[in-house]
């Protein structure tokens, strides 16, 4: 699956949580959006997009990425 | 000519407190406000009426009905005449007798005496009337008979000519009694206003807007005046043709998410007429030129009567045996899981199939397929509404009856147009604002509602675009600035923490109406004057529709509409509520039924072990516990190669999805694609199997409307291809080797209501004792739930949300100056697989692109000049109509037919939580072109449309034969 689609949509899910949610929990909340919406093969996608060093990820994006890497690793 | 199965009570129910009284000796007891005529009816006793129906308010103007009263020397008419405690009546008497009698002979000498040739003979009141009072001989001169049949009214002989204009309906004036039952039709029940009794006595006459054909009226062809009419002076075209009906089928219109209870009246298994049910929960004995008379397309010979297969695209079909077409598609699918992995395939159900057929999809990819690639058609319209209500207030779903409007004080609607996408609600709305309730519309264009026949919006904001957030930031702001909250109504129902950053977000002042009018194009006057009205004017009620999901922040929209109701206490009563409209009938229920690929049926997340441990008990499988693709994933996976087989079930993607060259290369690339449908669609195109599908009137089932109403769908037919799509589904399943065995499909509601706690005690036997009812039904409302979250909200608290607004990446730039975005005509439906194979193109025949004047002068356009619309993805050209209807810098079109390509144009851009798409945005521009593309006049040629009539349509096909 393309990696700049992916990259836009959790940019996207990230503009709603900066808002949405404290600093300390919006990672948290968009990694739990990623999880329960998306299938497994786009979750490996995005988590390999950011091993390879996560180009067009914003900040909160990558904060949510590393902890959606570290929670499918647990 | 109202269902010939209905029992005319005279006039409408009423609701006081009871009143016990005397009719021809018998006592009873009614509610107060009911007229004499009901209550002697609902005794038993039919007074002699004609011009009194019970869904029209009493006229008194026949003079049939007289009454006696103890006391009272005159004879008061019984349809006017209110009960009143201890009142004593007499329905006969050899008085009444005679009056009765000279009555009923002066309507019959003016009346042709061709009863036993007439449409409406054995069920014509007229005739009722002579018999009941014995009219035997007529002393009177009749009027001349046998009345010549033509084109049209001239003006001289407007008196004598039948007006055959209407595809559906002819109005033969000679046969009319001038009860203005018609005229009261269209004003009570359509709230369209069109016709009206002109001339006076024996003189007058109904005529259709300023005496034109019905055709050229403001006619909408509802159908309301022939339902009402008590002779055949307005009936259906085909009581003339077929003959009159024999039996009738109670049913559910399967076109939009009104979802009107019809009847279904047939002869030799042919349908003569689609009649409103006047006991239909949703409609009250209503219905729109949709589901009353387009349903032609049932029998349309382009339906497919033989399953199909071919290997390749390139090759032509094959028809085959069902069961050589099950074992192909099966074999594939196989071949395909084998070789590619078991979530190399996946499924799609539709929002116009029934719930038990949604069900039964799901149910095959979660089983048979062993997987949950399980999307439905609502991924494109309402995923939104699902998302931002379940995070608010805990349910998936509108939150009141339709019948809620009729309490409501300020009605707000966003992005939606019901007049011409719900019509028959959007009657009711009607009714409902002229008894004086106050409407606030946010559209980007002037809706009918906005102005329209004695109803003028209190507020207009005419929203630019992609904004909608931005603007419910600003009524927020003004609601939580101005000490507009209800307090008391949040503290005890909503969660307090979330509420106070809510509410310091949106008291912002980068949130004030002043500070977004550059953005949203509103005054901010307008949005002050919008919020103090919704927050202080009693009952609140929101509708809302695509104009709100169909955005990249669709789901952000839903929950600041929730927000704004949780903040003015407008939700868990009658009257208010958060109401979504949905487009087709059964949106509603295919997302209920489990076919989004991270929630099984009720909403309920694949993660949840003990949601899946039930269903992998009943199912005997293991269901898997991540989420499967959504239709865009599989179109991007298909292009990965690693998604290649694919089952559709009622959805022509092809047409529908955006970003179409996208959609057209993922389905190509596909190794086997399945389609199950009437028509060979344009996903039929990239298909290898076709399975032929059965129309809503082939089959039994449930459909679920707006309001989770859940309505029976009964078989009026055999299927014409032998097996109806939940049987096809069966087998399919059964090919794959995964055991299905329903003999019906109430086999499937008992597993449903077995595995789903909102259905639990949903049962086809209690549908058929109360007609319909609305979800959630378990133990605790063992008949339903009309209105939602009284008392608590289903979440337990509300919950609100920062809905920072955010702008789509799809701006106007300087290529791209125009905004375009898109909507439905009231004749046409969706994708017009179904509507364009009707004659409802005598209404709207091709799709249009509305401009404003200023915007069409510096393109050099004028009306119906080729207008080409180029976007960022691709290139379409439609002709255009300037109009003032659309503010400047914005552009719209419907997207009824495929030759206008409105989704080549659409961008891939969706809602970030739901990845709904933006079909609302899409930044365009706009030149004048000489002709249409190539494609669309090939498109437009084979394109199955019945008799394509009107001016416009007759220039366009000259003008494509010249070019
Ligand atoms: S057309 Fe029918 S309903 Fe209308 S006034 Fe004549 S008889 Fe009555
Ligand atoms: S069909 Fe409907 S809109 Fe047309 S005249 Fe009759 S009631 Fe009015
Ligand atoms: S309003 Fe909707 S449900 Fe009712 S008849 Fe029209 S299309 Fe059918
Ligand atoms: S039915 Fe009562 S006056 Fe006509």
């Amino acid at each position: 699956m393309d990696a700049t689609q992916l990259v836009k949509m959790v940019n996207d899910i990230a503009a709603f949580f900066v808002a949405e949610a404290t600093p300390a929990e919006a990672p948290l909340a968009v990694a739990g959006h990623l999880r329960r919406s998306w299938p497994p093969p786009m979750r490996a996608r995005i988590i390999a997009h950011l091993a390879a060093g996560g180009a067009g990820l914003n900040e909160l994006s990558l904060a949510a990425v590393r902890c959606l890497a570290a929670g499918e690793s647990a | 000519m109202y269902s010939i199965d209905h029992h005319d009570l005279g006039t409408p129910a009423a609701a006081g407190a009871s009143v016990t009284l005397e009719i021809d000796g018998q006592t009873l007891t009614v509610p107060g406000g009911t007229s004499v005529m009901r209550a002697a009816a609902l005794a038993g006793t039919q007074v002699p009426k004609l011009c009194a129906t019970d869904t029209l308010k009493a006229f008194g103007s026949c003079r049939l009905c007289l009454v006696e009263v103890e006391g009272r020397k005159d004879l008061p008419a019984s349809c006017t005449l209110q009960v009143a405690p201890g009142m004593k009546v007499r329905t006969q008497s050899d008085r009444l007798a005679r009056i009765r009698r000279g009555v009923v002979e002066l309507y019959v000498s003016e009346h042709p005496l061709e009863c036993g040739t007439c449409t409406a003979n054995g069920h014509c009141e007229l005739q009722d009337a002579a018999k009941t009072v014995g009219l035997e001989e007529i002393r009177y001169p009749g009027r001349p008979a046998a009345l010549a049949t033509a084109e049209g009214l001239s003006p001289t002989n407007s008196h004598n000519v039948c007006d055959t204009s209407n595809p559906y309906f002819n109005f033969d004036p000679s046969l009319c009694i001038t009860c203005s039952r018609c005229v009261r039709a269209c004003d009570e029940v359509q709230g369209t206003l069109a016709l009206t009794v002109q001339g006076r006595g024996l003189e007058s006459t109904i005529v259709a807007s300023q005496a034109e054909r019905f055709i050229d009226s403001e006619c909408v062809s509802c159908g309301a005046c022939v339902e009402a009419c008590p002779t055949a002076a307005l009936s259906e075209k085909p009581l003339a043709i077929i003959g009159q009906p024999t039996r009738v089928v109670t049913t559910t219109c399967a076109y939009c998410g009104v979802g009107c209870s019809l009847k279904a009246e047939v002869k030799d298994e042919q349908v003569v007429r689609m009649v409103p049910n006047r006991d239909g929960h949703a409609n009250h004995g209503h219905a729109c030129v949709k589901g009353r008379f387009a349903w032609g397309y049932t029998t349309h010979p382009d339906r497919v009567r033989s399953p199909m297969i071919r290997a390749s695209i390139q090759d032509a079909w094959r028809e085959v045996s069902w069961d050589d077409a099950f074992a192909y598609a099966a074999s594939e699918f196989k071949r395909i899981q084998a070789k590619h992995g078991r979530n190399s395939i996946g499924g799609i159900s539709s929002s116009r199939c029934t719930n038990e057929e949604v069900f039964l999809v799901q149910k095959l990819v979660r089983t048979a397929f062993g997987n949950n690639n399980i999307d439905t058609c609502a991924r494109v319209c309402h995923s939104p509404t699902g998302y931002g209500l379940k995070h608010t207030l805990g349910e998936s779903a509108g939150t009141q009856a339709f019948d809620s409007v009729m309490h409501a004080d300020v009605i707000f609607i966003i992005g939606a147009n019901p007049t011409e996408a719900h019509p028959v609600f959007g009657s009711q709305l009607k009714r409902r604002l002229r008894e004086g309730a106050k409407l606030i519309i946010a559209d980007p264009r002037a809706t009918e509602l906005v102005r329209t026949a004695h109803i003028a919006a209190d507020v207009h904001l005419p929203v630019r675009p992609g904004t909608n957030v931005a603007l419910l930031n600003a009524l927020a702001h003004v609601v939580v600035t101005e000490g507009l909250v209800h307090e008391a109504y949040v503290a005890a129902r909503c969660e307090p923490a979330p509420f106070a950053r809510w509410r310091a977000f949106v008291a912002e002042a980068r949130n004030s109406p002043e500070a977004l009018e550059s953005t949203t194009g509103i005054p901010a006057a307008s949005v002050r004057l919008a919020a103090r009205l919704y927050a202080t004017g009693g009952n609140g009620a929101i509708y809302y529709g695509l104009g709100v999901t169909e955005h990249s922040q669709g789901s952000t929209a839903v929950m600041g509409i929730a927000n704004l109701a949780m903040a003015t206490g407008n939700l868990g009563g009658e009257g208010k509520g958060v109401n979504p409209l949905r487009g087709q009938n059964n949106v509603q229920g295919a997302c209920d039924m489990g076919s989004f690929p991270h929630e099984l049926s009720g909403y309920r997340h694949v993660s949840d072990p003990a949601v899946r441990a039930l269903f992998d008990n009943a199912w005997g499988v293991q269901i898997d516990p991540e989420p499967g693709l959504r239709i865009p994933n599989m179109f991007e996976s298909a292009l990965d190669g690693s998604f290649l087989g694919l089952y559709v079930q009622g959805e022509d993607i092809a047409q529908s999805d955006p970003n179409t060259h996208h959609v057209h290369a993922a389905l190509a690339a596909m190794e086997c694609v399945v389609v199950q449908d009437l028509f060979l669609n344009e996903t039929a195109r990239f298909a290898h199997v076709f399975l032929p599908g059965s129309s809503f009137l082939e089959k039994d089932g449930t459909f679920t409307n707006a309001e989770r109403r859940v309505s029976r769908v009964r078989k009026v037919l055999e299927p014409l291809v032998g097996l109806a799509d939940w049987e096809v589904t069966q087998r399919l399943s059964n090919a794959l080797g995964y055991p299905m065995a329903y003999t019906h499909p109430s086999q499937i509601m008992e597993e449903i209501a077995r595995l789903t706690p909102t259905f639990s005690a949903l049962t086809y036997e209690k549908l058929d004792t109360l007609g319909s009812l609305q979800w959630p039904c378990n133990a605790e409302y063992p008949n339903g739930t009309p209105t939602m979250h009284v008392g608590q909200f289903v979440r337990g608290h509300g919950r609100f949300f920062v809905t920072e607004y955010v702008p789509t990446d799809e701006r106007a730039s300087r290529r791209f100056p125009l905004l375009l975005t898109t909507g439905r005509v009231l004749s046409q439906y969706n994708v017009g697989a179904q509507t364009r194979r009707t004659s409802n193109v005598a209404w709207h025949d091709e799709d249009r692109l509305e401009i404003h004047p200023d915007d069409a002068e510096t393109r050099g356009l004028a009306d119906g000049d080729w207008a080409g619309v180029t976007s960022r993805t691709g290139h379409t050209v439609l002709r255009a109509t300037v109009t003032d209807r659309v503010p400047p810098g914005v552009v719209y079109t419907t997207f009824h037919f495929p030759e206008s390509g409105a989704n080549v144009i659409t961008t891939d851009n969706s809602d970030w939580a739901t990845n709904c798409p933006e079909y609302k945005v899409t930044a365009v521009e706009v030149t004048c072109v000489a002709q249409p593309l190539d494609w669309q006049r090939r498109r437009h040629a084979e394109a199955p449309v019945v008799g394509r009539k009107s001016k416009d349509g007759e220039q366009r096909k000259r003008d494509v034969a010249a070019t």
